[in-house]
C-alpha cells in the first residue's frame, strides 16, 4: 500500500509537526488520487486540523515534503500561493466575511486576478454576476443573495463558504468538518452538495460524523496520534483491529 | 478607469458632505474678506486660520480611518507621516525666507546660522523650489510608511503589536528630531516663515487661500478615499479586516493590500501636514510626539470608524472642543479628551455616525408607525 | 538635591579627625609658643638662620605651617618694619592687607613703605618645597596625607622623591602607602634614576592601571628607549586593555542598572498584557501613582513623624501597592471589563483613563517636579576597581529582582497564582470549575498595577516625581514585554536586561538619544522578524 507520487494530485511524505515537544503530525504519509474524494477520521488530537495546515501553508512542517500534482513543494510555500496554485480550504468554523453580502463573499472568492492593482481597477460586470447566480444556485441562497453573510444561519454560512470553494475553481478542496452543528437534513443536503463537487474536483473530507461518512461511500484514512494508521473503505478500516481499539472500539 | 471609481465612489452621503464642506469654507471666507472689519458680518483671520487647522486634522483623521477603518491596521504612528509633511513644507518655507532671516544669510536658515554650519545639509537641497518639495511631501511619508509596511507586513505583525510599533517608530523619530545635528532645528523647529508662492502668510487673502487649499486637499482625500473603499479592492480591504487568515487562504496577499492603503495613508498624512504648518506657523518635534497619533485615532473613533465622513467630522469637532477648552478653562481638557476616549469605546462603538443612524432608523420606525396607525385609525372612523 | 558622598573618604576623615584631634588638644599651648618663637624670628633671619627656622617649622609637623611656607616660597611673607610681626601680605592696588599667620586674622591695611619682604633664594625654595611635600605627606591628618600623595601623583615632582620616599617608611594606612608607592613610581619615571628603578615602577602603575597611570606611561613610551620604552609600551597595552575591560564592566553595570529600572516598570505589564492580554495604556500612571504615594508617605513623615524617615520607603511600597492596585481594580471593573476581546477599544479607553489620571495628579499636586527624598541606606556610594556603585542604583537592582521573585514565587504557589493561570489559559474551563473568573480577572489587573506601583516607589529613587513620570515609562514597558515575549516572566526579564545594556553599549558610540533610537528601531526591525518575542510559545492555540 506504499503510496507512489506518480498518480497524485497531493502527496504527503513523512511529514513531521511538533508543538513545544508535542508531536502533531508523525510521519504522516497520504496519497490522494486526481478526481477522488477521500474522507479522513480520527478521534480529537489526531492530527487531522494540522495536516489541513501543513497542506494549505498554515503551518510549516518541521520535516517532509508535501508534492501537488507532483512538482510542487507546499511545503515551502505560503498562504497564498497555494491558494492560487488551485487548492481551496473550508474551516471547521463558518469563516465567511461577515460584513459583505453573500453576492460580494463570492465576488471575492471568483477566479479572477487576485493583485491590488487587479482589484483596484476591477469592473465587476455581468460575466461575474453570471457566474455568482450560478454558484448561488448550487449552494441555494438565491433567495438571501443581498443579504450581509453576518445574518445567515450557521447551515447557510457552511454553505456559502463551500459556495466560495466552488467560486475559486480549485482543482483540490479541502473540508474540514462541513457538518459540525448541522441538523440532519442539512447534513444530508451537504452530502449531496460535495458528491456532485466531487464529480469535478478533487476533495479530502475531515469528518467525525460516521453516518455522513458512510453517506459519501468513499475511501477513509484513519488517523491516530499523527500518523495514517488504516486506509480504505469504511467496512475495511471498521475491521482493522488497530482501528477498533484506536477509535471505533470505544 | 479612474473617473469610474470616483463615479462609484460618491453616493448621497458624499455629496452632503463635499457641499457642506464647501459651503462653510466659502461662507467663512466671503465673511473675512467682504465686510469691513468691525462689522457684525466679519468674521476675524483668527477664525479662517482656525478652520482651516480643522480641515487638515479632518484630512488626518481620514487617512487614519482608511487604515484602520477599512483595513483593521490601527495606527499609533501616523502623527509622523503628518509631520513629516509638514517639515517638507517647512523646510521650503524656510529657503523662502531667504536673506530675509534675523542672521541675514542669503542661504543658511537662522538656526543653521547660529549652530555654524558653513553649507546647507544635502537633503536640504531643491526644497528651495515648491514643486519640489510638494513631491516631498507625498514621497517622504510614503516612502517612510513603505518600508516600514513592507516589512511590518511581511512579517505579518497585526493588531496590537504593531500599533505598539507604529507608536515606537514616531517615538524614535521624535527622538530624533529633537537633536540639533539632525539638521532640523531641533527643539524649536522650523518657523519664523514670511511668505508660500510669494504671497505674504500674514495676510487675510494668503490665509483664506491655505484655507480653500485646505478644502480642497480634504475633498479631494475623501473622493480617493471613497472610490478605494468602494472598489472591489476596498471589499478585499474589509475582508482583511474581518478575517485576514481567510483571505490569504482565497488566494489574496493580504501583506501587499495592506502596503498599498498603509502608503496611501500615509502620503495623505504629509499633504495634510503640510497644509497645517503654514497656517499655525511652526513644525516641530513635539508634533511626532505619540499621544498625538492616539489624540487623531479619538477623532475616527468618536466620528464613526470606517465611514470618512464620521473620521472627518470627529476631527473637526474634537478640535473645536479643544479651542473652546484652552481657551476658558484648560485644567479640564485632558478630563474631557480622556473622558472622551473613555465613552467613544465603551458607549459609542460606531460614533457619532452609527448614534445618528441608529437615532435616524428609530425615527423613520416611529414615523412609519405613526403613518400606520393613523391609517388605522382613519379606516376605522370610515367603518364606523 | 542628593549628595552622594564617597564612604571610603567619609571613613578616612573621621579617622582623621579622631587623629588629629587626639594629637592637636593636649600640647596646644607648648606647640603655640614653639611656633610663635619660631615664626617671629624669621623676621630678622638671613639665608643661613632661615633655612633653619623653615627645618624647625617643619619638624613640628603642624599643618599650620604649610600656608606659611608655601606663603615664604611665593614671596608673600613679610614682617611689619614697626614691630618685626610676621604676617601675610597682600597687594591691593598701592597698599598691603595684612593677616596673622597662624590665626589668619585681619590685621588691616598699611603703607608699602610699613612692611618688608622676607626674601628667598632658590636654595631655600627647593628646600621649601620639599618641606613642603614631606609635611603634607607626613601630616597626622590621614585626609591631607592621601590628597597630597594624589597630588605628587599628579605633578609627577621627581624632587619630591626623598620626602615621598621618607613617607613610605612611616606610613601606616596600607591605601594611602599604596598611592604613595605609586607617586614615586612616577616621580622615580621622571627622575634621572637608573632604568632598572623605571623599570619597577612601570611594575606600579600597571598595577593601578587607570586613566592617570595611563598617561604617564605613555609619556614614558614616547621619550625613553631600548629596553625601557619596550616594557613602557606593553605597559600601556597591559593598561589599556585593562581600562577597556572596565569599561565594559561598568557599560555593564549601568546596563544592569537601566535593565532594571525597565524591569520594574515593565513587570506589571508583564502581568496585564503578558498574562491577560489587556492593553493597558495607564500603566505607566500607576507608576506615576506609586510614585506619588512616596511622596506623600514623605511628606506625612517630614511634619509628623521624622524620626521614621528611614523606614518611609518600606511604609510607602505596601501603600503604593494599595493604592495603584486599587486603582487598577477600579478601571478593570469600570472600563476594561466591558471591552474584553477588543485590544484595540481597550488600548484607547485606557489611554483616555491615563489622561484623566495624570491631569488629577497635575490638578492636586501641580505640574512641577515633586521632591522624594532618599533615606540614608540608598545614599552613597562605594568602588569596585574603577567602578563606582551608588546605593540608590544597587538597591534598584537587588528590589527588581526580589519583586520579579516573588512575582513568580506568587503565580506558581499560591492559589491565588494558580487560578489566574487557569483563567487566563481557558477562561471558560475555569469558569465551570467554580473559579470566579471576573474576581480573577480584577484581581490579576489589581496586581499587575500594583506592582507597577510599587515600581513607582523604586523609580521616586532615581527620576523626577511629576504627573508626566508615567509617560516617559509606558513605550519602554511595551517594548521589554514584546520583545521578551508576551506571557513570559522570564522574557520580560531577559528582555529588560538585554535592553539597558544594549542601550549603554550603544551610547558612547552614538550618545544617549541615539543609542534609544537604534534600540526602538531594532525592537521594530526584531518584531518584524519574531513578531512573538525572544521566548516565543508555539502552537496552535497561539494563532487565534
Amino acid at each position: 500500500m506504499e503510496p507512489t507520487s506518480k498518480t497524485a494530485i497531493l502527496y504527503l511524505e513523512n511529514i513531521n509537526v511538533s508543538f513545544d515537544g508535542f508531536k502533531a503530525l508523525n510521519d504522516l504519509s497520504l496519497s490522494i488520487r486526481p478526481g477522488e474524494m477521500r474522507a479522513i477520521i480520527g478521534p480529537n488530537g489526531a492530527g487531522k486540523t494540522t495536516m489541513m495546515d501543513v497542506i494549505t501553508g498554515k503551518t510549516r512542517p518541521d520535516s517532509g515534503r508535501v508534492l501537488f500534482n507532483d512538482i510542487h513543494n507546499l511545503a515551502r510555500m505560503d498562504e497564498t500561493d497555494i491558494a492560487t496554485l488551485g487548492i481551496g480550504r473550508k474551516f471547521q468554523k463558518p469563516t465567511v466575511f461577515e460584513n459583505h453580502t453573500v453576492n460580494d463573499n463570492l465576488l471575492l472568492a471568483l477566479s479572477d486576478g487576485r493583485g491590488v492593482w487587479d482589484t483596484l481597477f476591477a469592473n465587476v460586470g455581468s460575466r461575474e454576476a453570471e457566474r455568482i447566480d450560478e454558484i448561488l444556485q448550487i449552494i441555494r441562497l438565491s433567495k438571501v443573495q443581498g443579504e450581509y453573510a453576518a445574518s445567515l444561519s450557521h447551515g447557510q454560512k457552511q454553505w456559502l463558504e463551500i459556495g466560495m470553494l466552488l467560486a475559486q475553481k480549485p482543482k483540490l478542496l479541502l473540508v474540514d468538518e462541513p457538518v459540525a452543528g448541522m441538523t440532519d437534513s442539512e447534513t444530508a443536503e451537504t452530502a449531496r452538495l460535495l458528491k456532485e463537487i466531487s464529480q469535478q474536483h478533487s476533495l479530502v473530507v475531515v469528518e467525525h460524523d460516521m453516518d455522513f461518512v458512510r453517506d459519501l461511500d468513499v475511501d477513509v484514512t484513519v488517523l491516530h496520534e499523527g500518523a495514517a494508521i488504516a486506509e480504505g473503505s469504511l467496512d475495511y478500516v471498521s475491521k482493522s483491529d488497530r482501528v477498533i481499539e484506536v477509535y471505533l472500539g470505544r | 478607469m479612474i473617473l469610474r471609481l470616483l463615479k462609484n465612489g460618491i453616493d448621497r452621503k458624499s455629496w452632503i458632505f463635499l457641499g457642506v464642506l464647501f459651503a462653510v469654507t466659502f461662507g467663512v471666507s466671503i465673511l473675512n474678506l467682504a465686510p469691513t472689519p468691525g462689522s457684525t458680518l466679519h468674521l476675524s483671520s483668527f477664525v479662517v486660520t482656525v478652520l482651516g487647522k480643522y480641515l487638515t486634522y479632518a484630512l488626518l483623521a481620514l487617512s487614519v480611518d482608511l487604515v484602520w477603518g477599512y483595513c483593521g491596521v490601527l495606527s499609533l504612528g501616523h502623527a509622523a507621516f503628518f509631520t513629516l509633511g509638514g517639515y517638507a513644507m517647512g523646510m521650503h518655507l524656510m529657503r523662502e525666507i531667504g536673506p530675509r532671516g534675523v542672521y541675514g544669510h542669503p542661504i543658511l536658515p537662522d538656526f543653521m546660522v547660529f549652530l555654524n554650519w558653513q553649507e546647507l545639509p544635502w537633503f536640504w537641497l531643491g526644497f528651495d523650489m515648491f514643486w519640489f518639495a510638494a513631491l516631498m511631501v507625498i514621497l517622504v511619508p510614503g516612502v517612510l510608511a513603505f518600508v516600514f509596511g513592507w516589512f511590518a507586513f511581511r512579517s505579518r505583525v497585526t493588531g496590537v503589536y504593531l500599533s505598539i510599533i507604529t507608536q515606537a517608530l514616531t517615538f524614535a523619530l521624535m527622538l530624533a528630531f529633537f537633536r540639533n545635528d539632525m539638521g532640523f532645528g531641533g527643539n524649536n523647529g522650523l518657523t519664523d516663515f514670511k511668505d508660500i508662492l510669494g504671497f505674504n502668510l500674514q495676510s487675510d487673502g494668503t490665509r483664506v487661500g491655505l484655507l480653500i487649499a485646505s478644502a480642497v486637499a480634504l475633498a479631494i482625500g475623501f473622493l480617493i478615499a471613497r472610490a478605494v473603499v468602494t472598489s472591489k479592492f476596498g471589499k478585499v480591504l474589509i475582508a482583511i479586516r474581518d478575517a485576514e487568515s481567510r483571505t490569504r487562504f482565497l488566494g489574496y496577499r493580504a501583506e501587499n493590500y495592506k502596503l498599498l492603503v498603509w502608503t496611501l495613508s500615509a502620503s495623505m498624512a504629509g499633504v495634510a501636514g503640510a497644509l497645517y504648518v503654514p497656517q499655525v506657523g511652526i513644525i516641530n518635534p513635539s508634533e511626532f510626539s505619540p499621544a498625538n497619533s492616539i489624540e487623531v485615532v479619538i477623532y475616527v473613533a468618536l466620528g464613526g470608524r470606517g465611514t470618512l465622513v464620521g473620521a472627518a467630522l470627529g476631527g473637526v469637532l474634537v478640535n473645536f472642543a479643544k479651542t473652546i477648552f484652552t481657551g476658558a478653562f484648560p485644567e479640564y481638557w485632558l478630563f474631557f479628551l480622556g473622558g472622551l476616549f473613555v465613552v467613544s469605546t465603551l458607549f459609542m462603538p460606531k460614533g457619532i455616525i452609527g448614534v445618528w443612524g441608529h437615532i435616524a432608523n428609530k425615527w423613520r420606525a416611529a414615523r412609519a408607525r405613526n403613518a400606520s396607525s393613523t391609517l388605522q385609525a382613519n379606516t376605522l372612523k370610515k367603518g364606523d | 538635591m542628593r549628595f552622594i558622598q564617597n564612604n571610603l573618604f567619609g571613613f578616612l576623615l573621621l579617622w582623621g579627625f579622631l587623629f588629629f584631634g587626639l594629637q592637636a588638644t593636649s600640647p596646644t599651648l607648648a606647640a603655640e609658643d614653639n611656633l610663635t618663637t619660631h615664626i617671629g624670628t624669621m623676621a630678622a633671619a638671613n639665608f643661613t638662620a632661615l633655612s633653619k627656622q623653615i627645618e624647625a617649622l617643619a619638624a613640628t609637623g603642624d599643618p599650620r605651617v604649610v600656608p606659611i611656607l608655601e606663603a615664604l616660597a611665593k614671596g608673600r611673607l613679610f614682617f611689619r618694619k614697626s614691630d618685626k610681626k610676621v604676617v601675610f601680605a597682600t597687594k591691593v592696588k598701592r597698599r598691603y592687607k595684612l593677616s596673622d599667620p597662624l590665626s589668619g586674622d585681619t590685621l588691616g591695611e598699611v603703607k608699602k613703605s610699613k612692611v618688608k619682604k622676607i626674601r628667598v633664594n632658590n636654595k631655600l625654595r627647593r628646600q621649601i618645597r620639599t618641606v613642603l611635600g614631606g609635611l603634607t605627606l607626613l601630616s597626622p591628618d590621614p585626609k591631607v596625607r592621601l590628597k597630597a600623595a594624589e597630588a605628587i601623583f599628579k605633578s609627577g615632582d621627581a624632587t619630591a622623591l626623598p620626602a615621598l620616599e621618607a613617607a613610605i617608611v612611616q606610613e601606616l594606612d596600607t591605601d594611602i602607602r599604596a598611592v604613595l608607592r605609586q607617586a614615586r613610581a612616577v616621580a622615580v619615571l621622571k627622575s634621572d634614576r637608573p632604568d632598572e628603578d623605571k623599570k619597577a615602577a612601570l611594575t606600579i602603575l600597571e598595577a593601578r592601571g587607570d586613566r592617570d597611570a595611563l598617561s604617564v606611561v605613555t609619556a614614558v613610551a614616547r621619550t625613553s628607549t631600548g629596553d625601557l620604552k619596550a616594557i613602557a609600551d606593553r605597559t600601556v597595552t597591559t593598561i589599556q586593555e585593562t581600562l577597556e575591560l572596565w569599561n565594559i564592566v561598568q557599560n555593564i553595570w549601568y546596563g544592569l542598572s537601566l535593565g532594571s529600572v525597565l524591569l520594574l516598570a515593565a513587570i506589571g505589564l508583564a502581568i496585564t498584557f503578558g498574562v491577560m492580554g489587556v492593553i493597558n495604556m495607564a500603566h505607566g500612571e500607576m507608576v506615576m501613582i506609586g510614585a506619588y504615594t512616596t511622596f506623600v508617605v514623605q511628606d506625612i513623615i517630614r511634619t509628623s513623624a521624622p524620626e521614621l524617615f528611614d523606614y518611609s520607603l518600606a511604609i510607602a511600597l505596601p501603600l503604593a501597592f494599595l493604592v495603584a492596585g486599587g486603582v487598577g481594580v477600579a478601571i478593570e471593573r469600570g472600563v476594561i471589563r466591558f471591552l474584553y476581546g477588543r485590544p484595540l477599544e481597550t488600548l484607547l479607553a485606557t489611554w483616555g483613563v491615563s489622561l484623566v489620571l495624570q491631569q488629577t495628579v497635575r490638578t492636586i499636586f501641580g505640574p512641577t517636579n515633586r521632591e522624594v527624598g532618599a533615606p540614608d541606606f540608598m545614599s552613597g556610594a562605594f568602588e569596585i576597581g574603577h567602578l563606582t556603585i551608588t546605593y540608590n542604583r544597587l538597591w534598584i537592582i537587588v528590589f527588581s529582582l526580589m519583586v520579579m521573585v516573588a512575582l513568580m514565587m506568587l503565580l506558581k504557589y499560591t492559589a491565588l497564582g494558580l487560578q489566574m493561570r487557569a483563567v487566563t489559559q481557558n477562561r471558560k474551563m475555569a469558569g465551570a470549575m467554580g473559579i470566579r473568573t471576573n474576581w480573577i480577572d480584577a484581581a490579576t489587573f489589581g496586581l499587575g498595577s500594583g506592582l507597577a506601583g510599587i515600581a513607582g516607589v523604586a523609580l521616586s529613587q532615581i527620576d523626577n516625581v511629576s504627573p508626566n513620570l508615567g509617560q516617559s515609562y509606558i513605550i519602554d514597558s511595551f517594548m521589554v514585554v514584546v520583545f521578551g515575549g508576551v506571557g513570559n516572566l522570564w522574557g520580560t526579564l531577559v528582555g529588560a536586561l538585554t535592553l539597558g545594556i544594549a542601550n549603554k553599549f550603544l551610547e558612547p558610540f552614538a550618545g544617549a538619544v541615539l543609542a534609544k533610537v537604534f534600540v526602538l528601531i531594532f525592537i521594530i526591525l526584531f518584531i518584524q522578524k519574531r513578531p512573538r518575542g525572544l521566548f516565543a510559545l508555539k502552537g496552535r492555540a497561539i494563532e487565534s
